[in-house]
């Protein structure tokens, strides 16, 4: 395998190996030829599902590949963006983070840090871009029922809404704890006609609405398309929700141009099941310059039981239709995941970042509660802007990521929601009482 | 005659299934084998049994809460052959809990144990590059699921690999799930012997012996699992006695069709 060396940011970055050719009319030595024809990468991703689904998955690959090359798929979706959604969001160069950061950085260190502003989207998060390429893929198949998985409840209602804009009937799994400690987000899918199913089974969170929403799909095949929240499942979901995110990478490579001249030394995101983090680092895979580090969820600590770092702290394994690292015991058994934010409590994660991260070509680092509580504070002081706990763990690695960065660089993290969903969970563990 | 050929040479067969470590497995087993079951399912339990309704779902959670390992379930399907060296044994369960130490090395002990067969319900045959192979190196069959979404088109796919036989689930869903039409049973499982040359067996929502009986006269096995597991749940350590009476009368309203 070549090698090259990365430049830059001087964060004592791995070499990068480039990827082998996988596909015939895949560039040469690219990072974002990926999923081969079989929907893999590398040996991530795949198509691990129940023979029933399988026809489905299948027709679902055809139908998107012939929407990716419909000029009035795109054009629909673009307009939907800008009208619908609000696009596009903002970069913001976020002057107090900058100078707090070059405080307490060495001397010369403290890059310019700006803001991709995801949160400033309807519906609050990243999370609407994936929904609206995915409804109207299920309109283009047909399909005459909507469902989904949610955790936050920022992809159930971020769904909800788009079910509602287009008047498709639409259900949202969720796990009974869920359900408990995200009331706001259930009235909200409520209020936009959804109907919210509690989930019962196993740890009653994010991954057994999964397997709810897998289960409901399986018995209703033939008009029900499932909207999947992240970059993750069987092929072709993490291809195409990487594609419907890609463009929060796209503005942001516009907009640097723009405000810079130049493409930025650093990208960081939270990682959950990745889609945020894919979806900013993607269209920028192939430029060496441009280093970029994903944030897992740490918990209490990955030395703990109690975090949802799966790179760090898994190992290859097979759920939820897709070959990725997982947390797990010996046995195969999957274990519960922990973490402060709920969208980043989930025990696997999407496999193109297993494969980014074995390839080394993305650094993925975990980030603890109450590092992310410390972050999400001084965010709203700072800067104004109350984010979602999950972009705050993305920025609370601003602390190590600007100490070891020139002054003269550049740094965008994606603040992939914000965070009044958070308030009672953030009172609650700064023991305040609301 | 391997196994699985002596078991369906006689007619229809009677495929039962229970979860490993839910209750007295080795009980309920021999249970299951005195009523006149023909092939056991042995149920590896996972925590994300993503294709089970309810009642499995929750045998799986019984399982694992008492602290089921693989080794125990290797263990008791090694103790079954000991006790029953004719009878037919499948595993049956998730792709993780099956590759976690690699799927050489689950075909190599399954073997060992005694096994004579295995169904991973999350590994198609476009994913199939490993277990399948470790499992035929190792003497072991790999039953493959077909369904009702399962064309033409893909039928040769399924069935490539395939060996033992053949399991239709016939309704499109989840086990436990309401039992598909027996028109729909009909046509199908004329199609997959039109395709095949080994048995097709049928589950997903056989519960009673009329149900057994109906589709004992058009397939070559009946799989019963959820009413076999549900009266584990509700006797516990009482269970076998159940077991044995529901199995003796699903037996002979299958056999009744020889
Ligand atoms: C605001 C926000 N950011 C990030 C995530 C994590 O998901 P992903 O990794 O797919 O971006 C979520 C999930 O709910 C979210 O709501």
């Amino acid at each position: 395998m070549q090698t090259i060396i990365g430049e830059g940011a001087g964060l004592g970055r791995r070499a990068l190996p480039i990827a082998p050719i996988m596909t015939t009319h895949a560039p040469v030595n690219s990072f974002r030829a990926l999923p081969d024809e079989t929907g893999h990468f590398g040996q991530f991703g795949g198509r691990y599902v129940a023979e029933t689904l399988m026809p489905l998955i299948l027709d679902l690959e055809t139908e998107y590949r012939k929407a990716q090359q419909d000029p009035a798929f795109w054009a629909e979706f673009d307009a939907l963006m800008k009208d619908f959604v609000g696009r596009p969001s903002p970069l913001y160069f976020a002057p107090r983070m900058t100078e707090h950061f070059r405080g307490l950085a060495p001397a010369g260190k403290g890059p310019k840090i700006y803001f991709k502003r995801e949160e400033l989207n309807h519906t609050g998060a990243h999370k609407i871009n994936n929904c609206i390429g995915q409804i109207l893929l299920a309109i283009r198949m047909g399909k005459k029922k909507i469902i989904a998985e949610t955790g936050a409840g920022q992809h159930g209602v971020a769904t909800a809404t788009v079910a509602a804009r287009f008047g498709l009937p639409c259900k949202i799994f969720m796990g009974a704890k869920d359900i408990e400690r995200q009331k706001p987000n259930v009235f909200r899918m409520k209020l936009l006609g959804a109907e919210v199913v509690s989930c019962e089974s196993g740890s009653q969170s994010l991954k057994d609405s999964m397997n709810d929403a897998l289960r409901h799909w399986v018995a209703n095949v033939h008009d029900t398309f499932y909207i999947i929240g992240t970059a993750a499942g069987p092929h072709p979901y993490p291809e195409l929700v990487r594609d419907f995110q890609s463009i929060i990478g796209k503005e942001t490579r516009e907009q640097i141009m723009e405000k810079e001249g130049r493409l930025p030394d650093m990208l960081v995101a939270a990682v959950g099941g990745g889609s945020n983090a894919i979806g900013l680092f993607h269209p920028f895979l192939d430029d060496p310059e441009v280093a970029m580090t994903g944030i897992e969820a740490g918990g209490h600590g990955v030395e703990t039981d109690k975090h949802a770092a799966s790179l760090t702290g898994g190992k290859p394994g097979i759920l939820h239709g897709n070959k990725t690292y997982l947390l797990q015991d010996e046995d195969g058994q999957i274990t519960e995941a922990h973490s402060i934010s709920a969208g980043l409590d989930y025990p696997g994660l999407g496999p193109e970042h297993s494969w980014l991260h074995e390839s080394g070509r993305v650094n993925y680092v975990p980030i603890t509660d109450s590092e992310a509580l410390e972050a999400f504070q001084l965010c709203c002081e700072l800067e104004g802007i109350i984010p979602a706990l999950e972009s705050a763990h993305a920025l609370a690695a601003l602390p190590q990521l600007t100490a070891e960065m020139d002054a003269d660089k550049l740094l965008v993290v994606n603040v992939s929601g914000r965070g009044d969903k958070d308030i009672f969970t953030v009172a609650e563990a700064l023991g305040v009482e609301l | 005659m391997t196994r699985f050929e002596t078991a369906f040479a006689k007619g229809p067969a009677l495929v039962c299934f229970i979860t490993a470590g839910d209750g007295d497995t080795a009980a309920n087993l021999d249970a299951l084998v005195a009523g006149g079951a023909d092939v056991i399912e042995l149920g590896m339990p996972f925590t994300d049994p993503m294709a089970d309704g309810p009642a499995i779902q929750e045998a799986n959670i019984r399982a694992l809460e008492a602290g089921t390992k693989t080794a125990d379930v290797l263990r008791m399907a090694s103790e079954f052959r000991v006790r029953h060296p004719q009878v037919p044994l499948v595993l049956m369960g998730y792709a993780n809990t099956m590759v976690a130490r690699g799927a050489e090395w689950f075909a190599e002990k399954s073997a060992e144990a005694g096994v004579d067969g295995v169904i991973c319900v999350d590994i198609p045959p476009e994913e199939d590059a490993e277990l399948g192979p470790a499992l035929r190196g190792k003497g072991l069959s790999l039953i493959r699921l077909a369904t009702p979404t399962t064309d033409a088109e893909r039928l040769p796919a399924v069935l490539n690999g395939s060996s033992g036989f053949l399991y239709y689930v016939s309704v499109a869903g989840v086990t436990g799930m309401q039992q598909a039409a027996q028109g729909s049973i009909e046509d199908a499982v004329a199609r997959l012997k039109a395709a095949s040359t080994i048995p097709v067996a049928v589950g997903f929502g056989v519960r009673t012996p009329e149900q057994a009986s109906q589709i004992a006269k058009v397939a070559d096995g009946v799989v019963v699992g959820s009413a076999l597991v549900d009266l584990v749940k509700q006797h516990g350590t009482e269970a076998p006695d159940h077991l044995r009476a529901l199995t003796s009368a699903l037996a002979e309203a299958v056999h009744a069709e020889r």
